[in-house]
């Protein structure tokens, strides 16, 4: 209690002295605007009174990681579609679509697809099975130690990629509204993630996200209504217009520009349908329900909301088009745009809206990313604090209350990781990085998980084996890929061609899997297999699941 | 009852090995629809973008990408409510008989 009333001083304090930065930059650079400022307090001091009131419900180690296992099927498909509808894929995708037109909506189908997967053979199984991660589920009859290590590696691997994208953009966006530092940006969102998770743990970032959610749907179908209006609510009149302002004019109207080759379409679409089933903070939200049957609930209510969303950008990424790269007011002196392409959504809540709209956005923009990075950082911290401090480090011997401390700990340091990380990679297209991030979901995660749930044959040592090589080969190749090798390194040329490395890792990770496991002939194997039949039925019926009243 | 017990005689519950019959068909068809649908997608970008970019009607600006590309988005949220549906229903009243069977 204290505690948090020292909190809530302290983070005024912050406050104050952010508020007087702001205003010494923007005094530099833009006319302070008023109204996103006391949009974003407001929506933070809000989010604090929750953290607040979560906090006194945040007991036990279920509460923290598994708000108490009470979220409704609807919020917990209102809390995966905030989770996903990133800023990174707000502003990443409206300005892949203002760039070049038809490619973003091949982004935003590859997001929206792994959904209607996860639900047909992922969802429910997971919530029958697992505890507080997805490590309980690929852990479950193979051995705690070598699987729970590799789970929790790949998924700090992703946790940190997908931080770096959500940091980018929120020190970019923080920049450019409040004329502040990057670096000073970067820095806060850090900060109040940290506040966030530790006190309030999951319940706190899932009503977070939740309000994030609804404010981001209900300003998105704002922009893309007004856009359509002014066309008569016309598509091909929208189309039109873009194409006659845009550089590449008709070319927008197809797939071109980003994916060159055949190999490259297809590895990135093997990467975003099947990253989206390894991503561990979403995996994480279907321990928050009560049964299978509010998890399914929730991935329908989730592609419904995600679905809608992508078609919004798409329509936002076009009136950008138009609106924005014709407007003087939102380019800079060499004819690029205000911010990089990545503000083009923003800069067209202030062509549509005006300033209280941009305010509003601008503050939609920021809640998001907080909001994302703390899901994001609870994975990460329950990654390390319950698959590996507690069932590695502790053999499962450890009490609720270190548990959960080791965790908190965690969470500061992961905040502090991602700061120095997003500042590291300040000059980067967050859509990328995104990207990367699906890889290695795709790569070490969703196979174990998928294997461990659907084949009797899996053993540790293939899984092993098969996960830590799709985690090495997408990583790698990522490091010798274009964008590491060359644009962060400053090498020359890529030893990898590829930015998409997907379909490599993938096979691989399958191949020696299987091939791994089919020539495990020790007794342990021989148990592993024999296990697979008590699981499948719990899988099935939700027998011995955690918090089910069928007893 | 040892759950362990539990596990093994819903196991050898006809009505269980039905259930798991219907329905690993039933998640398996609709995978198989949504994968067919975007890896067809992703196919014609990787070998025929061209096909893509050709206007839905003579004159027109809208290529046939866009149509197809929110169709799928569409079709993806239907498909999550059909199974829903059916699984929420009618699978989940056969998973509690088999469920009460098993504490007889």
């Amino acid at each position: 209690m204290k505690k948090v009333i020292y909190l809530l001083i302290f983070l005024l304090c912050v406050q104050r002295s952010v508020a007087a930065d702001v205003i010494d930059g923007v005094a530099r650079k833009q006319p302070v605007n008023f109204t996103a400022i006391s949009m974003f307090v407001l929506f933070v001091v809000g989010t604090l009174f929750i953290t607040y009131w979560a906090s006194k419900r945040t007991k036990s180690a279920k509460d923290f990681y598994a708000a108490g296992g009470n979220i409704t099927g609807f919020q917990n498909g209102l809390a995966i579609a905030g989770d996903y509808m990133s800023a990174a894929s707000f502003l990443g995708i409206s300005a892949l679509v203002f760039a070049s037109g038809f490619d973003g909506l091949i982004y935003s189908i590859g997001f929206l697809v792994g959904w209607p997967i996860i639900l047909f053979l992922i969802a429910e199984r997971l919530r029958n099975l697992g505890k507080y991660t997805f490590a309980d589920v690929a852990s479950y009859r193979l051995k705690q130690k070598p699987i729970r290590s590799l789970s929790a590696i790949g998924s700090l691997m992703v946790v940190l990629i997908y931080l770096i994208a959500q940091m980018v953009g929120a020190g970019k966006l923080i920049q450019l509204l409040f004329g502040l530092d990057y670096n000073t940006a970067v820095m806060g969102v850090g900060l109040l993630m940290i506040l966030y998770v530790t006190f309030g743990g999951m319940l706190a970032t899932t009503w977070v996200q939740i309000i994030k959610a609804v404010m981001l749907l209900s300003g998105a179908t704002f922009m893309a209504f007004m856009v359509l209006k002014m066309f008569s609510f016309s598509f091909e009149a929208l189309f039109v217009k873009a194409v006659e302002v845009h550089e590449n004019g008709i070319d927008i109207m197809a797939p071109g520009g980003f994916i060159s080759n055949p190999i490259d379409a297809i590895s990135l679409g093997l990467a975003l349908m099947f990253g989206t089933a390894g991503l561990p903070h979403i995996l994480m939200r279907f321990f928050t329900v009560s049964d299978a049957k509010e998890a399914r609930k929730s991935v329908f209510y989730a592609t419904g909301f995600i679905g809608y969303f992508y078609i919004l950008t798409f329509v936002i990424g076009f009136g950008a088009i138009v609106l924005v790269s014709t407007n003087p007011e939102f380019l800079d002196p060499i004819g690029g745009l205000l911010g990089g392409n990545n503000m083009s959504a923003i800069h067209l809540a202030k062509a549509v809206g005006g300033d209280i709209f941009l305010g509003f956005i601008s503050a939609v923009a920021f809640a998001t990313i907080l909001a994302v990075v703390s899901g994001l950082t609870l994975a990460g911290a329950s990654a390390v604090s319950h698959d590996l401090y507690a069932n590695v480090f502790k053999k499962g011997k450890s009490n609720e209350k270190n548990e959960i401390r080791v965790s908190k700990i965690t969470t500061v340091i992961l905040g502090l990781i991602a700061i120095s990380l997003g500042i590291l990679f300040e000059k980067q297209n967050i859509a990328y990085m995104v990207g990367l991030a699906f890889a290695i979901a795709a790569s070490t995660n969703f196979p174990v998980l998928f294997l461990s749930m659907f084949w009797r044959g899996l053993t540790t040592r293939g899984a092993l084996i098969g996960g830590s090589l799709g985690l090495f080969t997408s990583v790698i190749l990522v490091v010798l890929g274009p964008i590491v090798w060359v644009d962060i390194l400053g090498n020359t040329d890529p030893i990898f061609p590829s930015i998409y490395p997907a379909i490599y890792s993938i096979s691989l990770a399958f191949l020696a899997t299987w091939f791994f496991s089919v020539t495990d002939k020790s007794i342990n194997a021989v148990e592993e297999k024999s296990r697979f039949d008590k699981q499948f039925v719990r899988s099935m019926t939700g027998i011995g699941a955690e918090g089910s009243n069928s007893h | 009852m040892l759950i362990s017990d539990r596990y093994s005689s819903i196991q050898k519950n006809p009505k269980f090995q039905k259930l798991v019959k219907r329905k690993n068909t039933f998640s398996w068809f609709l995978t198989a629809i949504i994968l067919i649908v975007y890896f067809a997608f992703i196919l014609i970008i990787a070998f025929y973008p061209k096909f893509l970019g050709i206007p839905v009607a003579e004159g027109m600006v809208t290529t046939i990408g866009i149509p197809m590309g929110l169709f799928i988005i569409i079709f993806s949220i239907i498909l999550t409510g059909v199974y829903v549906r059916r699984v929420n229903g009618e699978f989940d009243k056969l998973t509690r008989e088999i469920i009460e069977e098993s504490l007889k």
